[in-house]
């Protein structure tokens, strides 16, 4: 019998069996159908949906679904300058969503405020809601975005179920 | 009954919220309420030297960006009395129509994408891509490239610039009559569009609507052909206009106007040589050529000068208009005579198209809220500041 | 047409304005006392060779600490006549502007901004409350005595418009109403 190539997968040709654990498979099918939020601010939701379109096409990494509601997503792209009147509408909007969920924070401004460093602007959304990925840019290229997506499976992949 | 619409709803481009009263389908009242992007840019422009604040009205529109800094640039420039060479002027025009054409690929894209043609949205936006390419040419940037600036502009033109704008004009036309093609005589699209959201030539002007919605009302009235500035009068195009006042006479008007910029990039893009001037000789403002600040000490002192403590501006005030892709942008300027600016404050065509919006969707059902917002183009950047 | 012409076309209409020729270096800049402020408005709109249709925008200036403090702005257009104009008023911080709002309904939201970031107060104006701020902001930002950066913790919640009493109350009110 030929040596059948099962590295590390638990895969083997010959038999349909798959040996995994629950927690593993659970979280695959967690980074692998990321559905966003549409929860776009500002000039850097022009670039959300720029990665969405045709020419960088995060359909390619199982992100496309973008959701009205908050209540069928599972990520936040918090897409631009979060001001002071937009933060609790934006904290309500976060409570809303179904656990497991994650927040990436697209952008100079809503990382850290950015150029607005004045009475408006909350300095850094990690202040209103938890942030797992911050992506920096004023605004961040689609690929920086899509980058930052692909390291947020990856934290997804390392972590318990 | 009463629905809260917004702030976070996927078709009110960005932050705005309706409050709405319906009896049944049909719209009661409506109140709009603002103020959920407000940035505080023009209290902090009061802080940054003059030349620092094109990065900050730029992300104002962020759709229009390089209106906005022309029309900043240009009232700067007028209180300064400086004027620009032929050639920086034409760059101007043909970066400002450009990006009239990359905002009105989102605004189609999301309008049409919005009342049920999705498709829309992907094709407008794989030729705004190409846009997005030029600007990126130019100043490694592809939102916000800063490239006008006070006194002329950043640099030369890099070298490809006027393959890459050729490409692109000889493409687009074709495009723009494919997305007619899908949209003009589509049933489905004149149904939600034709007679809804109607606004009179008087009122449009009454609240202050200039550009492309009163445009669509009957009013001629375009800064381009009235007041032109950067060189307007010298290029051949027309103002396109409809007398309907709907949701898709706003369409073909913004449609033509597509045409009417590329047929005005074409006639700038003729006449800019590929390298020259690209700032005027105004010592103040303008920083020497590298190669003098290396071998003469004038030149290394004014280079210093220019971007430690920057220029001062002489003291009064200026108001200019642009004719920007949502209507009038204007920027208007104080100055104390110091090096930072005492007041900026840009004119937002959006701000006074909200004002207006409960007024188009009164009487009128729920499902064409989505279709007169889409229509009026709104950027809430531009409202809040 | 020039600052002078357009004051002497006012003067026969508008009795009793003591009106004032502002330096400027694109178009004619007019001082207006506020007390005359509408009835200039009504006859630059309605002089037949005027004819000033459109608002284009109110804004203000604070010029702290100088007395009076502030310059309320008005830039006007004749579309007819491919004419700009601007007007400005002197206003104190206790004293009050009237409101154009009658004139050219786009003044609404126009001098809601400014109250909202000056804190000039527009007599007569129906609905003068914040516009961009929160509605329980204090102070007025755009003011040269206000801070640009504040320090302080974004506030999360916003305070229920209705008390839970009252949402028990509405839904029973709801209940009952359906019922018949």
């Amino acid at each position: 019998m030929p040596p059948s190539d099962t590295q590390g997968h638990g895969l083997d040709p010959e038999l349909p069996i798959l040996t995994t654990t629950v927690e593993r498979i659970v979280q695959w099918a967690r980074r692998s159908a990321i559905w966003p939020a549409q929860f776009g601010l500002a000039c850097c939701a022009i670039e959300m949906m720029a990665m969405a379109a045709s020419r960088y096409d995060i359909a390619r990494f199982g992100a496309e679904v973008f959701r009205g509601s908050p209540r069928q997503s599972d990520l936040m792209i918090v897409a631009g300058r979060l001001s002071r009147k937009m933060a609790p509408a934006m904290r309500r909007v976060y409570d809303q969503m179904p656990e497991p969920k994650w927040v990436i924070s697209m952008g100079a401004c809503a990382s850290v405020g950015g150029v607005f460093d004045n009475y408006a602007i909350v300095q850094g959304v990690d202040q209103v809601v938890p942030v797992d990925v911050y992506v920096p840019g004023c605004p961040p290229r689609p690929e920086s975005l899509i980058y930052g997506i692909v390291q947020l499976q990856q934290k997804i992949a390392r972590s318990r179920a | 009954m009463t629905v809260n619409m917004g702030p976070q709803h996927p078709s009110t481009h960005g932050v705005l919220r309706l409050v709405l009263e319906l009896d049944g389908e049909v719209i009661q009242s409506a109140t709009p309420t603002i103020g959920y992007l407000h940035t505080g840019i023009e209290k902090t422009a009061e802080q940054k030297k003059w030349q620092q604040v094109i990065p900050l009205v730029e992300r104002m529109d962020y759709l229009g960006a390089q209106s906005n800094s022309l029309a900043y640039a240009l009232s700067v420039e007028k209180l300064l009395g400086l004027e620009m060479p032929q050639r920086v002027k034409d760059i101007r025009v043909l970066i400002a129509e450009l990006q009239r054409l990359a905002s009105h690929l989102i605004w189609l894209g999301t309008h049409s994408m919005e009342i049920g043609a999705v498709s829309m949205l992907f094709y407008a936006i794989r030729e705004r891509e190409l846009l997005l390419n030029i600007n990126e040419l130019l100043a490694g940037f592809r939102f916000f490239p800063s490239y006008i600036r006070i006194g002329g502009l950043r640099e030369d033109l890099p070298r490809g610039f006027h393959e890459a704008v050729n490409a692109f004009l000889d493409r687009f036309p074709k495009k723009l009559d494919e997305y007619e093609g899908l949209l003009t005589k589509n049933d489905i699209f004149l149904r939600r569009t034709e007679g809804v959201g109607v606004v009179s030539r008087e009122d449009a002007l009454a609240w202050g609507l200039l550009g492309p919605i009163a445009r669509a009302a009957g009013s001629d009235y375009d800064v381009r052909k009235y007041f032109p500035y950067s060189g307007y009068e010298t290029y051949d195009f027309d103002v396109p206009t409809a007398t309907e006042g709907d949701v898709f006479a706003r369409y073909r008007v913004r449609m033509q106007e597509m045409r009417e910029s590329v047929k005005i990039s074409r006639q700038a893009i003729r006449r800019i040589a590929p390298s020259g001037v690209w700032a005027c000789d105004d010592s103040r403002v303008v920083p020497p050529p590298k190669d003098k600040v290396y071998t003469e000490m004038e030149a290394l002192i004014q280079h210093f000068l220019i971007y430690s403590q920057g220029f001062t501006v002489p003291a009064g005030d200026a108001y200019v208009p642009v004719e920007g892709p949502r209507g009038e942008h204007g920027t208007y300027i104080v100055s104390d005579g110091t090096n930072r600016p005492w007041r900026v404050k840009m004119r937002a065509p959006s701000f006074m198209a909200i004002q207006v919006l409960p007024k188009l969707i009164q009487g009128g059902l729920i499902a064409d809220v989505v279709a007169v917002i889409g229509s009026t183009d709104v950027v809430m950047g531009d409202c809040d500041r | 047409m020039d600052a002078p012409a357009i004051v002497n076309a006012l003067g026969p209409i508008v009795c009793g304005a003591a009106y004032e020729v502002g330096p400027s270096v694109d178009f004619a800049t007019i001082y207006v006392p506020p007390d005359r402020l509408v009835a200039t408005c009504t006859a630059l709109r309605d002089i037949p060779s005027l004819r000033f249709n459109v608002l284009v925008e109110v804004t203000a200036a604070d010029y702290f600490p100088r007395d009076p403090r502030f310059e309320v702005v008005y830039h006007l257009l004749s579309i007819p006549n491919r004419v700009r104009l601007r007007l400005k008023v002197r206003a104190t911080e206790k004293g009050t502007v009237p409101t154009i709002q009658r004139v050219w309904p786009a003044a609404g939201w126009l001098e809601r901004e400014v109250w909202d970031m000056f804190g000039v107060v527009f007599d007569g104006h129906p609905d003068l409350r914040r516009l961009l701020m929160p509605e329980d902001w204090e102070g007025h930002p755009q003011r040269k005595d206000y801070p640009v950066q504040i320090r302080k913790a974004a506030q999360i919640y916003e305070p229920l418009e209705v008390t839970e009493e009252e949402f028990r109350a509405n839904l029973e009110r709801d209940r009952v109403k359906r019922a018949h």
